[in-house]
C-alpha cells in the first residue's frame, strides 16, 4: 500500500490497466447476472407491449392470421362500442371510489397501530389477515356474504331497520358492493403506511407539543406532510390495481347485472378469450394502458406540490 | 394528574377502536369457517346461527371428492415449486448484478426495468398468449413456470437489491483480494447473509403462484390440469347454493396460505414495509 503514496511512472501506467482489467471482469459478470432478468423484460414486457400495439391495428381471431385494419378497431371502440363506454365508466366509478376509501382506511388503521400499544402485533396480524386470502377464495366467500336472503350482511343490517339490499345482484348496488369488499383487504397498504409513520422523527412531534399543539395539529402538520411520499406510492399502485380488477367481477357477477359490473379487464378478457377478437382486445388493452399512464402522469405532476421529500 | 388520566382515556379509545376493527376484519372469516361446518338446513336459517349444530365435518370430504381437489393440489405444486425456485434464483442473481457489480449502463437499465412495475398486465396478456399458442404450449405448464426463470419480476429484484446494497461493501473487496470471482462472492458471501430477504421473496412468490387465477384460466383449458384456484372457480359454477360445500372448499384453498402466514409472519410484514420505504 505504501507504494501508492509515491507513484513511479511505471506504476501509474500499470495501475489503471490492472484496474481496468478488473473492472472489465466485474462488468462482464454484472451483465451475466442480470442477463436472465433483462431477457425476461424483453420477452415478457417490451416484446409483448410492441406486439400488442401491432395487433391492435389488426383483425385477428385466434385460429386465423392477422388482417391489417388500420385504425378500424379504435374507430369502432370510440364510436360504436357501447360496452366499451359502459366498462370504462364502471371501472372509473369503482376505482375513484375504492382507491381513496381504501387509502383512508389503511391510513387510519396505521395511525391506530402507531399509538405505542402493547398488543400491536396482534392487531396488525388481524388487520392484515384478510389480505392473504386468495382472490378466488375471498370472491366465493363474499358471494355468500352478499347473499340477499341468508348472507351475513343483510342478517346484520335487517334487524337494524335496513331494507333488504340486493348487493351484487342489484344494478345500482353491485359496484358499491365491490367497493365495500375492496375495503376488506388493505393489509399491505396499511403496513406500508405504518412503516412510513414509524419513520417520522419523534422530535417533530415534540416540537408541536411544546408549541401547544394537540393531536389534530400533530396529524395535520407533521404526520401527513412527512408521509406524503408513502401516500404517493400507495396512490399510484392502488390506482393501477383498481383499474385492472378482474377476478372478483369474473367470479362473482360475470359483469352483471346489466353489465353494471363489467369492469374493463373483464370486458377485454371476454373479447379476447371468449369471442376470440385478439386485435380488438389489444386495442382495448392499449387504451387502458394510455389511460393508466395519463392518470399516473397527472398524479406525478401534481405530486410536486403536495409531496414532501426530506432533504430537498 | 389530569394529563395522565387523559392519556389513559386515549389509550383506552385506541384499544376500543382496534378491537372494533378486528371484529369487522375477522367476522367474514368466522362466517366462512362456521358455514363450512354446517348442514344445508342450518345454513338457511334466518336470523343466522353462529355455532354449527351438529358439526358437519363430512362437508370437507364431500367437497373435496366431488371435484378432484387432490389432483388440483398436485397440479398447483407442479407449477408453484419450479416457479418459486426460478424466481428466487434469478431475481437474486439480477439484484446482485444491479446492487454490487459496476458496469456501464447499470442504473439506466435498472430504471427501465422498474417502469414495468407500473405497466398494466392487460397490455402484455394477449401477445404473450398468442406466442404460447403458436408454440403449441397451451395446456402445458410452461407459460406459467418459464417466466419465473427470467428475473421473476422486477418487484423482487428491487426488494433484494435494496437488501444487498445494505451489506458492507468491504466483504466483496476482501473476497476479491483473496481471489474470489463475483459468482463466488454471490454464492458464499451474499446469499448466506441475505436469508431473511430471500425467504421473503420465496414467500411472496409462493403466494403469487398459489393465488394466480388469470394465468391458469387462460393457459389451462383441460380440467385435468386445473390448479386449485381454477378448481374452486369451477366448483362455484357447479354447486351454486351448496354454500356449506363451497365454504369448505374455499377454506381448504385458504388454509395453506393461512399456515404460511402464521409461520412466517415476520417476513410478510418486513418485506412489505421494505417495498414502501423507497417509494
Amino acid at each position: 500500500m505504501s507504494s501508492l503514496s509515491h507513484n513511479s511512472p511505471s506504476q501509474i501506467k500499470g495501475k489503471p490497466r490492472g484496474l481496468s482489467r478488473h473492472r472489465r471482469r466485474e462488468a462482464i459478470w454484472g451483465m451475466i447476472c442480470v442477463a436472465p432478468a433483462v431477457l425476461g423484460f424483453l420477452l415478457w414486457q417490451l416484446g409483448p407491449i410492441l406486439g400488442s400495439l401491432f395487433i391492435a391495428f389488426t383483425d385477428w381471431g385466434i385460429a386465423g392470421t392477422p388482417d391489417w385494419v388500420g385504425l378500424g378497431n379504435f374507430k369502432q371502440i370510440f364510436t360504436e362500442d357501447q360496452l366499451f363506454r359502459k366498462s370504462l365508466g364502471v371501472t372509473l366509478y369503482f376505482s375513484l371510489a375504492s382507491v381513496p376509501l381504501r387509502m383512508l382506511l389503511a391510513f387510519l388503521l396505521a395511525v391506530l397501530l402507531n399509538q405505542k400499544i402493547r398488543a400491536l402485533p396482534i392487531f396488525r396480524t388481524i388487520f392484515y389477515l384478510p389480505s392473504i386470502v386468495p382472490a378466488i377464495a375471498s370472491s366465493v366467500l363474499w358471494i355468500w356474504l352478499f347473499n340477499p336472503d341468508f348472507g351475513l350482511l343483510n342478517a346484520v343490517l335487517r334487524p337494524l331497520g335496513f331494507p333488504k339490499i340486493q348487493w351484487i345482484y342489484g344494478s345500482d348496488s353491485v359496484i358499491p358492493s365491490f367497493i365495500l369488499m375492496s375495503l376488506w383487504d388493505i393489509g399491505p397498504m396499511m403496513i406500508i403506511f405504518l412503516a412510513g409513520l414509524q419513520g417520522v422523527p419523534r422530535q417533530l412531534y415534540e416540537a408541536v407539543e411544546i408549541d401547544g399543539g394537540n393531536a389534530w395539529h400533530r396529524l395535520k402538520h407533521i404526520t401527513v406532510p412527512m408521509i406524503t411520499p408513502t401516500i404517493l406510492f400507495n396512490l399510484i399502485l392502488s390506482i393501477i390495481g383498481a383499474m385492472q380488477t378482474f377476478v372478483q367481477p369474473y367470479v362473482m357477477t360475470d359483469g352483471g347485472p346489466n353489465n353494471n359490473s363489467l369492469m374493463y379487464v373483464l370486458y377485454l378478457y371476454k373479447k379476447a378469450f371468449e369471442q376470440s377478437q385478439m386485435g380488438y382486445a389489444s386495442a382495448l388493452a392499449w387504451i387502458l394502458f394510455v389511460i393508466i399512464a395519463v392518470m399516473s402522469f397527472v398524479v406525478f405532476r401534481t405530486s410536486s406540490s403536495w409531496v414532501y421529500y426530506e432533504g430537498r | 394528574m389530569g394529563k395522565q388520566a387523559n392519556e389513559r382515556l386515549s389509550k383506552l379509545m385506541v384499544y376500543l377502536l382496534c378491537l372494533a376493527g378486528s371484529v369487522v376484519m375477522l367476522i367474514p372469516l368466522v362466517w366462512l369457517v362456521r358455514s363450512s361446518f354446517m348442514g344445508l338446513s342450518q345454513i338457511f336459517i334466518f336470523p343466522p346461527e353462529w355455532i354449527p349444530n351438529p358439526w358437519h365435518f363430512d362437508n370437507y370430504p364431500k367437497a373435496l371428492t366431488t371435484i378432484p381437489f387432490l389432483r388440483y393440489f398436485v397440479n398447483t405444486l407442479i407449477i408453484l415449486v419450479p416457479s418459486v425456485i426460478g424466481t428466487v434464483a434469478t431475481s437474486a442473481l439480477a439484484a446482485y448484478g444491479f446492487a454490487r457489480l459496476r458496469w456501464p449502463g447499470r442504473d439506466i437499465i435498472f430504471n427501465i426495468l422498474m417502469t414495468t412495475l407500473m405497466l398494466p398486465y392487460a397490455v402484455t396478456l394477449i401477445p404473450t398468449f398468442l406466442v404460447w399458442a403458436k408454440l403449441g404450449l397451451i395446456n402445458t405448464y410452461w407459460p406459467l413456470v418459464l417466466p419465473s426463470w427470467f428475473g421473476g419480476g422486477i418487484f423482487f429484484i428491487f426488494l433484494l437489491r435494496q437488501f444487498f446494497m445494505s451489506l458492507p461493501k468491504e466483504l466483496d473487496e476482501a473476497a476479491t483480494i483473496d481471489g474470489a470471482n463475483p459468482l463466488q462472492i454471490f454464492w458464499f458471501i451474499i446469499i448466506p447473509l441475505s436469508r431473511p430477504a430471500l425467504i421473503t421473496v420465496a414467500i411472496f412468490s409462493t403466494l403469487n403462484a398459489w393465488n394466480d387465477f388469470l394465468g391458469p384460466l387462460i393457459y389451462l383449458n383441460d380440467s385435468r390440469q386445473y390448479t386449485l384456484a381454477l378448481g374452486l372457480a369451477e366448483f362455484t359454477g357447479l354447486y351454486t347454493s351448496q354454500w356449506h360445500l363451497l365454504m369448505a372448499a374455499a377454506t381448504v384453498v385458504l388454509l395453506p396460505v393461512l399456515i404460511l402466514f402464521f409461520v412466517a409472519q415476520r417476513y410478510f410484514i418486513e418485506g412489505i414495509a421494505l417495498t414502501g420505504s423507497k417509494g
